[in-house]
């Protein structure tokens, strides 16, 4: 559906999220001290400009994008992944044909980037981004290799448990997440104020993949399977 | 009912992601629309820039031109500017089936952002402003924080200023 369908077509608002679900700061990631709104958020309608949303040209996905140890001319350096999982709604419908993107540290712990400066190696076969677009079920699937973990200037002695970080459209401007994928079991999690900015622990275990072993690939690599659930709309329909 | 997944912060390294975009840029239309460009620069609660902080648009009323998707990007510089060519969007619909103002919706997201700061972009010349449905709500005070500032013939000035002294309206919408 092109945008301007988008426009015309009778669309539902989306559902508001429970509250604590994306907190807006926390003492404790000292980051967001001076970086959230100290006035209250002023609460508005949804409207076409908030339930229509982006799309992403199919065309610009290129064969390996989805696979980030096929980006070079050699392989990377570490322990091969595979993350399969479904994008769904609140509903609890797939979001087929949507942009689904990665960005990660190498097995190091380092970046491809020049803002980090970690005394790690970097990788000059993994650049540690991916791209794919879901199926008709809402599935996405990516090939990569397990993180590292890395320290980061927070408290003393600070380190970020392994995690691969999702960028996601969906179909509206409110459907939009980006957030971080875990692995299960990280010694990190209780110490982690990023992930521990959601304060409910089974809120906050929905950003927590599963070893998967029937997405583990005999004599090649474990399989961690993880879905993301979006804003669903709701039943009654609006008029934009 | 919701078991959505939580948000978590882009942190400092999603320009890589964002290297690995390609052809996905706003793509300006010839006739029908006019080409405008909106830059500005993102501020925390200090008045210090955010050189780390992505800046997306989305905006309805495209014209008849399937190369322009209404969805734009772009990461600060260390400046703390972005800026953005796009065109300049038409009246939209309103829900009590009136008109809005013409506008563009922005989001926020850095690190140090846990879950992105949502806004609006309205231009100060339009006199269509005074009867918008959404601007209504905000206090009349902060209701320049929307608006984008004419800058030249074509372009507009906007600044985000997450926190403090001329904070941005955010929206929960």
């Amino acid at each position: 559906m092109t945008n301007k369908e988008q426009a015309e077509a009778v669309v539902s608002p989306f559902r508001r999220p429970s509250p604590g679900t994306h907190p807006p700061e926390d003492p404790a990631y000292r980051s967001t001290a001076l970086r959230h709104p100290l006035q209250p958020l002023v609460q508005i309608p949804q409207t076409i400009s908030e339930i229509t949303g982006p799309s992403y040209p199919y065309e610009a996905i290129g064969p390996v994008d989805n696979d980030l140890t096929r980006q070079h001319a050699a392989a990377p350096i570490g322990e091969r992944i595979i993350v399969e999982g479904r994008v769904l709604d609140d509903n609890g419908r797939p979001v087929p044909r949507t942009l689904v993107e990665i960005w990660q540290a190498n097995a190091s712990g380092r970046y491809a980037h020049t803002v980090d400066q970690h005394d790690a190696p970097l990788d000059a076969n993994f650049t540690g981004t991916g791209r794919t677009i879901t199926d008709e079920e809402g599935r996405y699937r990516f090939v990569t290799i397990k993180p590292g973990h890395y320290p980061w200037g927070n408290h003393y002695n600070a380190w970020r448990p392994a995690h691969i970080h999702f960028s996601v459209l969906g179909p509206g401007f409110l459907t939009r997440l980006v957030t971080q994928m875990y692995f299960p079991g990280d010694p990190l999690f209780p110490l982690d104020p990023i992930f521990n900015s959601v304060r409910d622990p089974a809120v906050r275990a929905r950003m927590i993949s599963s070893f998967d072993l029937s997405l583990t690939v005999p004599d090649w690599g474990l399989g961690f399977r993880w879905d993301i659930v979006l804003r669903g709309r709701d039943a009654t329909p609006m008029l934009p | 009912m919701s078991d959505l997944t939580p948000s978590q912060t882009v942190g400092p390294y999603f320009g890589i992601m964002l290297d690995g975009r390609r052809q996905c840029r706003q793509v300006l239309a010839a006739a029908a629309a006019t080409p405008i460009v909106i830059e500005g620069q993102v501020f925390d609660g200090a008045g210090n820039v955010i050189p780390d902080a992505l800046v997306e648009t989305w905006q309805v009323d495209p014209p008849s031109d399937a190369r322009f998707n209404g969805y734009g990007w772009a990461h600060t510089s260390a400046d703390g500017a972005f800026r953005f060519e796009t065109i300049k969007p038409g009246r939209v619909p309103a829900p009590d089936g009136g008109t809005q103002a013409p506008h563009i919706d922005v989001s926020v997201m850095a690190r140090g952002i846990l879950t992105r700061f949502i806004t609006r972009m309205y231009f100060e010349d339009e006199p269509d402003n005074a009867a918008d449905p959404i601007l209504a709500l905000v206090p009349e005070d902060r209701r320049t924080t929307l608006l984008a500032r004419r800058a030249g013939e074509r372009s507009y000035r906007f600044n985000l200023v997450m926190q403090g002294a001329g904070e941005t309206v955010f929206f929960d919408v």
